[in-house]
């Protein structure tokens, strides 16, 4: 039973390693190899910088077939992180437009520059830091996590999924509700850092490595 | 609106232990850094943030081995700054499990290398350190300089410019730290944290000064920071994690609990 984290080159990997490595005795591994994430038992898929060079490493790195391959088959349990959340949309406003993996109906939209709340205070972009994540619809991966939870965050774009089913979280930011958690099968996938969320983040990753779907 | 104001234990690591230096003599040992670091993560801390003041470079290497050991265990944002010059110094400590690096001095010598810095590992993980000066004389409209070697030598760059310099060029958050404020426990220098919380998009984190819990309060509601660091008033058991949160919630901010 081995669980693959995705390396296509994009941003810092360790992190979630060492985290899933804390909440499993399975092992982890980092791989950019095809034949490892065929024969891994869970893929995470991550990301983090900007979609079109996310999008552009996975095709650079042949990696986009196999990730195709695996959604298809929905044989394996998926988490998708950050920008690997995104991903998994048709595409993103980010980089004036990019295609993405078409995996869920929906797009990424981004925080208008001059985001205010409504006392008219001016709001950060990115949204960084730890806000709360409402579960819009009940799911095996918030098992032992409280709705309205705090999660760690650092985006500026967010995912708005089109079906209501594929909705399993949600977090408001300066008038807009971005799903911040989606999933349908045996795909999950979080806006949010688990990996970064301290004790409901791991519990989180610990719900991922122990789910049936 | 429900996104949190942050606390940051801040821990400056001299070879390999956790020091504090008022106004950066006198300086008290506060113990392991890993073991530091565990505690905070207990107590409910946001992120912690590793500065590694060592002077002799060969303790370089421990600093690197710290911050894998922290990572290893502590499951909340970690930045660590202090000598990062190159990228090749920032993959070092992402390898080692940081998730944002704070670039201090190699941005005023050099500021295309925060621009570098950010399209290579993106603005999420570079956190842009100002140290501040008040420059101007009392009556006169205030002004701030931006400051290196400890705040021991002047550079002439206006602190509010260069906090928007270094947004342009790539900056995702900035850490601002008052040097006439830092060791004073006299609470944070609030003109300037306010001026440049006002002048950029991106999140503020007040440090240097910071005393009592009315500091942290005031650092959020008058500063306008996103984040408030402090290090001895948590290191020395005056105040936990815990009680400062609670105390900036009963003033109404709101936290993670």
């Amino acid at each position: 039973m081995t669980i693959a984290v995705i390396d296509y080159g994009m941003g810092n990997l360790h992190s979630v390693a060492k985290a899933l490595e804390h909440v499993t005795h399975e092992n982890v591994v980092i791989t950019d190899d095809s034949r490892s994430i065929r024969g891994a038992s869970r893929l995470v898929l991550p990301g983090q910088g900007a979609i079109r060079d996310c999008m552009g490493e996975l095709q650079r790195n042949d990696l986009q077939g196999v990730v195709h391959e695996v959604l298809r088959a929905q044989a394996k349990p998926l988490l998708g992180i950050c920008v690997g959340q995104q991903m998994l949309m048709e595409e993103s406003e980010e980089n004036g437009g990019v295609v993405c993996l078409s995996h869920l109906p929906g797009r990424v939209r981004h925080f208008e520059r001059d985001l205010r709340d409504t006392q008219g205070q001016r709001l950060k972009v990115p949204h960084m830091g730890w806000n709360r994540v409402t579960q819009h619809h009940p799911h095996p991966l918030w098992a032992g996590i409280d709705d309205d939870a705090r999660f760690y965050f650092v985006h500026s774009y967010y995912v708005e999924a089109q079906e209501d089913s594929d909705i399993f979280g949600t977090t408001e930011y300066g008038g807009h509700t971005a799903h911040v958690a989606t999933g349908r099968g045996p795909v999950f996938a979080v806006q949010f850092h688990p990996e970064k969320s301290a004790r409901d983040g791991l519990r989180l990753l610990e719900n991922f490595v122990t789910w049936t779907p | 609106m429900a996104l949190a104001k942050r606390i940051i234990p801040c821990l400056d690591v001299d070879a390999g232990r956790v020091v504090k230096g008022v106004n950066f003599v006198g300086i008290r040992d506060a113990g392991d850094p890993v073991e530091v670091a565990k505690r905070y993560n207990q107590q409910g801390a946001d992120e912690i943030t590793f500065l590694d003041i060592t002077a002799s470079h060969e303790d370089r290497g421990t600093t690197v081995e710290m911050v894998e050991r922290i990572a290893g265990e502590v499951f909340i944002p970690l930045t660590v700054g202090g000598g990062i010059r190159t990228c090749d110094d920032i993959r070092t400590m992402l390898n080692a499990g940081a998730d944002k690096v704070s670039i201090n001095t190699a941005a005023v010598t050099n500021p295309d290398f925060v621009h570098e810095a950010a399209e290579r590992f993106g603005s999420q993980c570079i956190v842009v350190a100002i140290d501040a000066k008040r420059v101007s004389a009392e009556g006169e409209p205030p002004r701030w300089e931006i400051f290196t070697h400890g705040g021991r030598k002047p550079t002439g760059l206006d602190a509010v410019e260069w906090a928007s310099k270094m947004v342009e060029l790539g900056a995702g958050e900035l850490l601002l730290t008052s040097m006439d404020r830092d060791g004073t426990k006299a609470g944070f220098d609030l003109g300037v944290t306010h001026a440049i919380a006002d002048a950029v998009s991106v999140p503020i984190i007040a440090s240097g000064g910071v005393g009592h819990l009315d500091h942290l309060v005031a650092g959020v509601k008058e500063g306008g920071a996103d984040a408030v660091l402090a290090a001895s008033i948590f290191h020395f058991g005056e105040y936990t994690i815990p009680d400062a949160k609670r105390y900036m919630v009963e003033q109404g901010i709101e936290m993670r609990l």
